[in-house]
């Protein structure tokens, strides 16, 4: 089994608030593997620190054995290129057509001839099933397409790597089908390794081989979904199951409540 | 009183990084300022948005502040016989200072907001990191363009907003109020300086150009990715890219006319 990513003892602080705490953790090249914790984690963070958009502020993160943060500006943007990344939003650029914006990476990068460009952007749009939507602009588009949209033109550069933030955030249940299916094709048809980072447990633990489960800036359980999903760990079965109070509690840290009522 | 002095010192330092982190930005922009020029069209289209769309207003203002110096022109003048000296006072007024002024003040409101707020909302819908992600740096995709745009385009405007004025200014007194037309023209060519007056103030609004570019487009990068951000950000653009084009011009007619 190949490493693709290894993230090593990684400390980060946004702020006085320390986001990663000695967070150590490996992602195997052509596996979909899965980052799991409740919202402010730092799970986003996590992504934009592999992709070299943050420098942390201790450990290393190695992709494809070259450590990130070491990289010239240029390889790192060469590095870019193989990586694609969906965001929570899309970030689809607004004033391009869904054809343009899946072309853009392609004509920003390569010296490809229009012909060739409109064959990979129709592939690509095929794949997600928007061929027919080509022309819409992002405003027309709704959350779910958008999103569509946004990973055709991630994998418009044929990645190695495709990283998904929050890609079942806000969705349906149709299109959370919809992607679920998508990545899941795009793992085995393309060969890619795949990063979720998500809180939705049943779609995760259903499409990812491994799972991290993340917590107060530390890797707290890991293992295959299987496994996570057996585990007795009370933080592990808090998260999964829903349940308001446990090792993460319920209330903001504050003063006891007795007390403050009182005083006033 | 320490509170106080406490207070003056947070916001003199938040201030003083400020001003470093505008520092910064000119200087990371400055490496990526030839690149326009490579992708010709993502100039034009900032030029077509910035420019071209302030045409209309930056004509109908030329018009309208030409035709009042007409008027005032000639009402002042006309009690000294000579009404023909209309024609070098409005181009004179003009050229020096209220082309490159007015032109620029209207100039921040019209494009320089509208740069800002597309900016911020780019970095606020996660655009901005979007392209970094796909290994385009925004510097050279996004800011570039919109700032050399602004440079070509602003002393363009303010020639075109002088122009309008001086036909303003004809149609008023010589249409109008009845000034001989030769004189209102032999006047004006023999009394307006190419250097002192047209060169000059032309360079205050190259001067302005800069200043509302860093100005808009910094604002714009560094707005809090929030609605209310976005809207702080615009506002800052157009006040302080005002009051700065008005103090900068005093600073340089002390310069160049003393």
């Amino acid at each position: 089994m190949q490493i693709h990513i290894e993230v090593e003892n990684l400390v980060f602080y946004r702020g006085a608030r320390k986001i990663f705490d000695g967070l150590s953790l490996t992602i195997p090249r052509g596996k979909v593997v899965a980052v799991m914790g409740p919202s402010g984690t730092g799970k986003t963070t996590l992504l934009k620190l592999i992709a070299g958009q943050l420098k942390p502020h201790g450990g290393v993160i190695r992709v494809n054995g070259e450590n990130v943060h070491k990289l010239s500006r240029r390889a790192l943007f060469e590095l870019r290129k193989k990586i694609g990344m969906l965001f929570q939003s899309g970030a689809l650029l607004t004033d391009l057509s869904v054809f343009e914006n899946v072309a853009f990476p392609l004509r920003e990068h390569t010296q490809l001839s229009e012909a060739m460009i409109r064959r990979i952007v129709l592939m690509k749009l095929q794949a997600v099933g928007l061929r027919g939507a080509r022309d819409l602009m992002p405003s027309e588009l709704s959350g779910g397409m958008a999103r569509r949209v946004a990973l055709a033109r991630a994998i418009a550069m044929d990645p190695e790597m495709v990283m998904y933030d929050e890609p079942f955030v806000g969705q349906d249940p149709i299109t959370m089908g919809v992607l679920l299916k998508l990545i899941q094709r795009l793992n085995e048809g393309l060969g890619l390794t795949s990063v979720v980072v998500s809180h939705d447990v049943a779609e995760v633990l259903e499409i990812a081989d491994y799972v991290y489960v993340m917590s107060e800036g530390r890797v707290v359980a890991e293992g295959s979904a299987e496994h996570i999903r057996k585990s007795e760990d009370d933080y592990v079965r808090q998260f999964l199951q829903g349940l308001p109070d446990g090792p993460v509690p319920f209330h903001y840290p504050a003063r006891s409540y007795e007390q403050e009522l009182l005083s006033c | 009183m320490l509170k106080l002095l406490q207070k003056i010192g947070q916001k003199s330092i938040a201030k003083i990084q400020a001003a470093g982190q505008l520092g910064l930005f000119m200087l990371a922009l400055l490496p990526a300022l030839g690149y326009p020029f490579v992708r010709l069209r993502l100039l034009l289209k900032q030029i077509y948005n910035t420019g071209t769309l302030s045409l209309p207003i930056i004509m109908m203002a030329g018009l309208f502040v030409g035709m009042v110096l007409g008027l005032q022109g000639y009402n002042v003048l006309v009690d000294y016989n000579s009404e023909e000296a209309v024609g070098t006072m409005t181009a004179l007024s003009l050229l020096r200072e209220l082309g490159p002024v007015v032109a620029a003040l209207l100039f921040v409101g019209r494009a320089g907001s509208a740069l800002t707020a597309e900016i911020g909302l780019m970095r606020s819908t996660e655009q901005l990191s979007g392209l970094e992600m796909m290994a385009v740096d925004p510097l050279k995709f996004v800011f570039a363009p919109r700032f050399v745009a602004v440079l070509l385009v602003l002393p363009m405007l303010t020639m075109i907003f002088n122009a309008l004025g001086i036909l303003g200014g004809y149609l008023v007194a010589v249409g109008w109020l009845g000034v001989d037309d030769g004189a209102f023209w032999s006047q004006m060519i023999a009394q307006v300086d190419w250097y002192d007056d047209v060169v000059n103030g032309m360079i205050k609004s190259v001067v302005f150009a800069v200043l509302i570019a860093v100005l808009a487009l910094f604002q714009g990068e560094s707005a809090m990715p929030t609605s209310e951000g976005v809207s702080y950000a615009t506002t800052r653009t157009v006040v302080q890219g005002s009051l700065g084009v008005l103090a900068l011009d005093f600073v340089m007619t002390a310069l160049m006319f003393n």
